[in-house]
């Protein structure tokens, strides 16, 4: 039995990874006040960059992933000229960023349909991944996985713990107050945006570049919003959004070895059961309408002008 | 001449908007140590002066000079190096972090929270302005939330503090706690600059006066050597405008009545409402005293029936209305006055005859669900001339009117709806002298007819003048209304506080609090 779990439970940590970054990096801009519904339009365009920077440079993983994040970057830009700079409706401007997203994606992958790369081998952590149990499913992974696990580290410590974080915060609940106290919030609002594209640019490119690895139209399936949903359900805190994460994951890795076990299940319904799963589980832990009331970031959705 | 170097000379200040002058020429001198008004009604320019000295408006012309050195203040970050601090009307403060993280943000130094603490808690006591650092702001009265302001201005060693309207969100013992704490700030050398148009303050508290209207400087005064008649006609150019509260010769009967309510708030940060009892008889303004955030927004939504409760808990004229939604309400003759003119009492885009037909649709403009735009028009038409609204006629857009005119309209359409009770929420915020002496004599007029009206008001003066009896709402309780000749601002002051004969587990909140205000 222990030795079926074992390559299901390292599995689930690879296939969260794409929603640990964009959920991650969609919770940082949120937590300002500014929601980007273009999380999935940011990762496939991280995910053909970081593909076509892959396959060109031939430097594989180490030159996609810093492609990707640049190029989510980069799009999120433009989510930010609209949004931020001119204060249009931040969910109008997401959903089209996710719909250019997808077809500049498409467009650019023609040349790159037929391509695959070699993706990442697991790297095993000395001492600590001969643990029992542990040692197998937590250190015996790609790197990406280990940055997954620092990236959730560093933003949940910088949140609780720094000055930076209690910025964040403040923007989000008063960008009145932020402002009349002399910060300038949309420059901040702009670093946030931009952080959080390129979390889903590295998300995109770990799809395409280790996690497949190869490029297919609109590879994302879905995850970017499921990650949008995330951060929701997780009432903005990192490590229930972490959790929503694996949850997913497991699912994910789960429905693969229930098909290839022939269960009698349509293969549509497996696979749409990560999505519901992961949807359902987070609801009900935050049911609570007052722990989502008192972290929701008051001032989310609403353009602000100094 | 004096050797003092003044610590703050503003010379020939100009800033125009599209359509006003917001300041014109306006000169002003300040000296180390002194307590400077500037008094003005709202929309003299108050404001704008204090917030092109703190960096948030560029002036058009003139020159400021701090210390005798000529500076350019582009942004409030800079004013604060500068050693400007400023304690704004409407707080800058964030309500899901606590006292010393808010504090935290404006400090330019290395961040280290328990240290913070340590010194805010030192700072705050020393100017017995006690505050607990880990307190969460929505936790906090509003005068706590105040007290934050000035630490955080405080913290920073200030050479000029600025403080506008500070004490609209105070009781009247905490006002008088905030003038110790200014004067002993001014004895250490800061200077002060006080906005107000509270002409009793300015004369206990102010050194000197620069008087403000129209964007122009219309005197300079010693407060304590003029009488608030020569104070308000500079201020307003005219005599300070009286209400004449005529006796009510009909029958007293109880109109509206309130048993036992109690209400959940709507929103997290809310108040909830405590076994709230109260009676609006016929021909009398019921006055509730009361700061914001005690509990008004809930009780306004509960009477006016935009939250509906049990049936039995308020009745009119001994018929329950407790399910009644507003609508319904309104059609039983209740009408409401919200204290959002924008908003919600009226449709900013929409013209006066639209917003008359909003709550006059009852008056016969409707034929077969047909909206009669002629009866809209004359019914608006009829309201701006009867009600005094300046500047407007029925096809303006409620947007355009100045608070006062727009107050006017709103309370003109509802009085001519002739209703039987009447709910005023705030009737003259940010309302000019005139409009205000004009409202208010409306409402007393209204009264005398045999109307009830309940009048939810922060400014005690006001309930004073046209209140008949006076009940205070603190911490979602009211206490016992009392008619106004037996209360003084001191007595409702204790009761704003929390401290009234009823309240039982409310009160040692309550009393430490006061406490905390007069220690």
């Amino acid at each position: 039995m222990i030795e079926h779990l074992i390559p299901i439970l390292a599995g689930t940590l690879g296939a969260a990874v794409p929603l640990i970054f964009a959920g991650l990096g969609e919770l940082v801009a949120e937590r300002t006040g500014v929601i980007n519904l273009g999380v999935e339009g940011m990762m496939l365009v991280g995910a053909i960059a970081g593909f076509a920077a892959a396959a060109e440079s031939g430097y594989g993983v180490t030159a996609g992933l810093p492609a990707g994040a640049l190029a989510g970057a980069a799009t999120a830009m433009i989510f930010g000229f609209f949004a931020l700079s001119l204060a249009a409706n931040q969910a109008a401007c997401g959903l089209a960023l996710t719909i250019f997203g997808i077809g500049l994606s498409a467009f650019i992958g023609q040349h790159y349909v037929a391509y695959s790369l070699p993706g990442l081998k697991p790297i095993a952590i000395p001492l600590l991944s001969d643990i029992p149990l542990l040692g197998p499913i937590l250190f015996k992974q790609d790197w990406v996985v280990y940055l997954s696990f620092l990236a959730f580290a560093g933003i949940a410590w910088t949140l609780a713990k720094t000055r930076l974080g209690l910025l964040l915060k403040a923007i989000g609940e008063s960008p009145e107050s932020a402002h009349a106290i002399g910060y300038p919030v949309i420059s901040i609002r702009f670093g946030a945006v931009a952080f959080g594209g390129a979390m889903a640019g590295i998300a995109g490119a770990y799809l395409s570049t280790v996690y497949t690895p190869l490029w297919v139209q609109n590879m994302s399936a879905g995850r970017g919003w499921i990650a949008v949903a995330l951060v929701v359900f997780a009432s903005w805190k990192p490590a229930r959004l972490m959790l929503g994460a694996y949850l997913f994951g497991a699912v994910t890795i789960l429905q693969f070895h229930a098909q290839g076990l022939g269960i009698m299940v349509p293969v549509q319904f497996l696979a749409a059961l990560p999505y519901v799963a992961t949807i359902v589980v987070l609801v009900v832990i935050s049911r609570d309408r007052r722990v989502l009331q008192n972290n929701l970031p008051a001032s989310l959705g609403k353009p602000f002008l100094p | 001449m004096s050797h003092t170097v003044p610590r703050l000379e503003l010379i020939g200040i100009t800033k125009r908007y599209p359509t006003i002058v917001a300041n014109e020429d306006v000169s002003l001198t300040v000296l180390p140590g002194e307590i400077h008004a500037v008094l003005g009604e709202n929309g003299a320019g108050k404001s704008t002066l204090m917030k092109i000295i703190y960096g948030a408006v560029k002036a058009d012309a003139g020159t400021v000079l701090l210390d005798g050195h000529e500076v350019n203040i582009a942004n409030p970050a800079q004013a604060r190096r500068l050693g400007i601090g400023m304690v704004f009307q409407h707080f800058s403060l964030f309500e899901t972090l606590t006292v010393a993280e808010n504090i935290a943000l404006v400090l330019d130094e290395p961040f280290d929270l328990p240290a913070l603490a340590t010194r805010v808690k030192e700072v705050s006591e020393h100017y017995g302005l006690p505050l607990d650092p880990n307190r969460m702001v929505h936790s906090l009265s509003v005068g706590e939330r105040q007290r934050v302001e000035i630490v955080r201005c405080l913290l920073q060693k200030p050479k000029l503090l600025i403080l506008d309207e500070p004490t609209s969100v105070l009781t009247p013992q905490a006002v008088v706690k905030l003038f110790e704490t200014l004067r002993q700030l001014a004895s250490e050398g800061v200077s002060i600059l006080y906005i107000s148009h509270k002409l009793h303050e300015i004369q206990s508290l102010c050194d000197h006066a620069t008087i403000l209207r129209n964007g122009k400087v219309t005197g300079k005064a010693v407060p304590r050597e003029e009488t608030p008649g020569s104070l308000a006609r500079m201020m307003i150019g005219r005599e300070l405008p009286v209400c004449e509260a005529p006796i009510y010769e009909g029958e007293h009967r109880p109109v509206l009545t309130v048993e036992g309510l109690t209400l959940e708030p709507t929103s997290p940060f809310g108040t909830a409402l405590k076994d709230i009892s109260l009676t609006v008889n016929a021909g009398e303004i019921l006055g509730i005293a009361g700061i914001s955030g005690n509990g008004q927004a809930e009780l306004l939504l509960a009477l006016s029936g935009e939250v509906t409760v049990e049936k039995e808990t308020i009745r009119l004229d001994g018929k329950p209305i407790g399910h009644l939604n507003s609508g319904q309400r309104r059609n039983r003759g209740i009408v409401y006055v919200p204290e959002e003119r924008l908003g919600r009492g009226a449709v900013p885009p929409l013209s006066l005859s639209h917003n008359a037909l909003l709550t006059a649709h009852r008056q016969g403009m409707k034929n077969w669900g047909l909206v009669r735009y002629g009866k809209a028009r004359d019914y608006a038409d009829e309201c701006v001339n009867r009600f005094d609204v300046r500047g407007a006629d029925a096809s303006t857009n409620a947007r355009s009117l100045s608070g006062g005119n727009l107050q006017k309209f709103i309370v003109g359409r509802e009085i001519m709806l002739k209703p039987e009770v009447m709910i005023v929420a705030q009737p003259t915020w940010g309302v000019d002298v005139g409009a205000s002496a004009i409202l208010r004599q409306a409402l007393l007029d209204l009264s005398r007819t045999g109307v009830a009206i309940l009048v939810v008001s922060e400014e005690l003066e006001e309930l004073f003048e046209i209140a008949d009896r006076i009940a205070v709402l603190a911490q979602g309780r009211l206490s016992p209304a009392q008619p106004r000749a037996e209360l003084n601002a001191e007595k409702v002051g204790l009761q704003m506080a929390g401290l009234f004969d009823h309240a039982d587990d409310g009160r040692t909140a309550a009393s430490m609090e006061l406490n905390n205000a007069s220690a």
